[in-house]
């Protein structure tokens, strides 16, 4: 398949379906797994990745047979491609700049992505749009079934499914959930809300680029415990802290209206004007400005702009989309230049409307 | 760059200095690093000039005989080599895993289709290993011979 082919849609994560949309952007289940007759990827010769990769060409890719699986050679796409797909969260960053024979296979709706050659020889990952752990988990167990009946996974009784990372022993399972957060930012308690995470051994990453500051007031919470514990157990403990981190949110962003309605109304005022009519827009002042706007949306401050819309222009205006977008490669200055036009737009066709 | 003991970023670099004009690079996270430092010192091995070399510092000097990584090497990288490596090293990594999960015995899924009925998995790992082997040298007859007993073991 040819990522020209994704350039028009969204992935089944941002279509902003799903339960708890209004605070949970999407649902994200990984599981790592091996071959166990080859060694991991860091130790694998680029003739044995290759191998790897032809059983996931020739069988893996095969397996589903309710939906057709596209398989994407990444050694063979350009870097705008690659970026593209990392945009798209079908594949790490790690994929897409490491070399040697690498893939990644998705299906249609880009609810399923397989890695192939990341730093394990197979990450399988399902996305799913709103807070939906139970049935992310159901869809992902399933494709590992299938897939175990052509590949041979490295597993051992006592340290579960071998990965190239002890971090990742066991379960091979990283469950996350990626939240909008805008209020808790707003009203400064998010900072304690991530302390508390800590202290119960789950992450808390920004939405673009591990690790830095989250921007648009996205966050990711995942697990990080593998071994000893099941990955049912692993699901309730995330599904628990996330119910009360919608809550937190929906109660400060009740807060906020109630007590400080008229600079709220004005944020998000300023925000969709600038939207509308500025002729340069970076990245980051984008997502800062799309974020005010999504909170708008969902506390009723603006009429007549879907949230998968929202979604949608957080998605298109990151570099990679955008040049895909407007079929060109553009530099910076370009690039800012374009993103200006593309959301000017957007948003006319849709005709949104502070209240 | 990670902490070689945990998970965190390492912010601590220490060199440790060894008989013999040996040296040892750490890379810890502030947490790691105090545990080190403040460890009780070990005996100075004073006059070593037999030749003996002490193997505190290194572990399990044998490297993997299905990938041929040392433990030292996975230290250094936070990656293993092969699936056989959790046998191999498992005296190792077992106080390790304990560290980054508080626990040491798998509790999740299993596979349907028992890995035990593919034994031949093992033997298939260093077969690969040998292959790899060979083509270097370029003993292409012994690498034809290997690559034949693969595929047998393969289809099997």
């Amino acid at each position: 398949m040819n990522p020209d082919n994704l350039v028009q849609t969204t992935g089944e994560w941002l279509r902003a379906t799903g339960p708890e949309s209004d605070v949970v952007v999407s649902t994200r289940i990984r599981l790592a797994r091996n071959h166990a007759a080859y060694p991991f990827t860091n130790r694998a010769s680029p003739h044995q990745k290759a191998e790897i990769e032809a059983i996931v060409r020739e069988k893996v890719a095969q397996v589903d047979s309710d939906r057709p699986l596209h398989f994407i050679n990444i050694s063979k796409l350009g870097q705008l491609d690659r970026q593209f797909l990392v945009e798209r969260q079908l594949i790490s960053r790690e994929l897409a700049n490491a070399e040697g024979p690498r893939a990644v296979v998705v299906d249609d709706r880009e609810a399923v992505s397989i890695m192939v050659n990341e730093e394990d020889h197979l990450r399988l990952q399902v996305m799913r749009s709103g807070l939906a752990l139970d049935e992310a988990w159901q869809d992902i167990d399933s494709v590992d079934d299938r897939i175990e009946q052509v590949f041979d996974y490295a597993f051992s009784d006592e340290f579960g499914y071998l990965t190239a990372c002890p971090t990742n022993v066991g379960t091979g399972m990283r469950a996350s959930v990626m939240l909008h957060l805008p209020a808790l930012v707003l009203t400064k308690q998010i900072e304690k809300v991530f302390r508390a995470l800590q202290k119960i051994n789950l992450v808390v990453r920004g939405l673009y680029g591990e690790g830095s500051r989250a921007s648009g007031d996205f966050y990711q919470i995942s697990n990080q415990v593998t071994l000893g514990k099941s990955e049912s157990a692993a699901l309730t403990e995330i599904r628990e802290v996330n119910r009360q981190i919608i809550e937190y949110e929906r109660q400060a962003r009740t807060l906020i209206i109630k007590e400080t309605r008229q600079a709220i109304q004005d944020r998000v005022a300023r925000a969709l004007g600038t939207l509308q009519s500025a002729t340069m827009m970076t990245s980051e002042e984008t997502m800062e400005l799309l974020s005010s706007v999504r909170l708008g949306v969902n506390v009723g401050l603006v009429t007549g702009l879907p949230i998968t819309l929202v979604n949608e222009l957080f998605l298109h205006t990151q570099p990679a989309h955008l040049q895909k977008l407007m079929g060109t490669q553009l530099d910076g200055e370009e690039r800012n230049a374009a993103r200006a036009r593309y959301l000017r737009t957007r948003l006319k066709e849709a005709g949104p409307n502070p209240n | 760059m990670k902490c070689q003991k945990c998970t965190k970023a390492a912010t601590m670099h220490i060199t440790e200095v060894l008989p013999g004009d040996r040296f040892e690079e750490l890379h810890l996270c502030e947490d790691c690093a105090q545990k080190v430092l403040f460890e009780v010192p070990k005996p100075l091995k004073s006059g070593s000039v037999s030749g003996e070399e002490s193997d505190e510092f290194t572990p399990a000097k044998s490297a993997c005989s299905s990938c041929g990584i040392k433990f030292v090497e996975f230290r250094n990288s936070g990656r293993l080599g092969c699936p056989n490596d959790y046998t191999e090293f498992r005296d190792e990594l077992l106080p390790l895993l304990e560290n980054i999960h508080g626990e040491i015995r798998h509790a999740g899924k299993t596979p349907r289709r028992s890995p035990k009925a593919r034994a031949a998995n093992g033997e298939l790992l260093q077969l690969r290993k040998q292959l790899q082997v060979a083509v270097t040298r370029e003993a292409y007859e012994e690498a034809a011979r290997i690559r034949d007993r693969i595929r047998q073991l393969e289809t099997s």
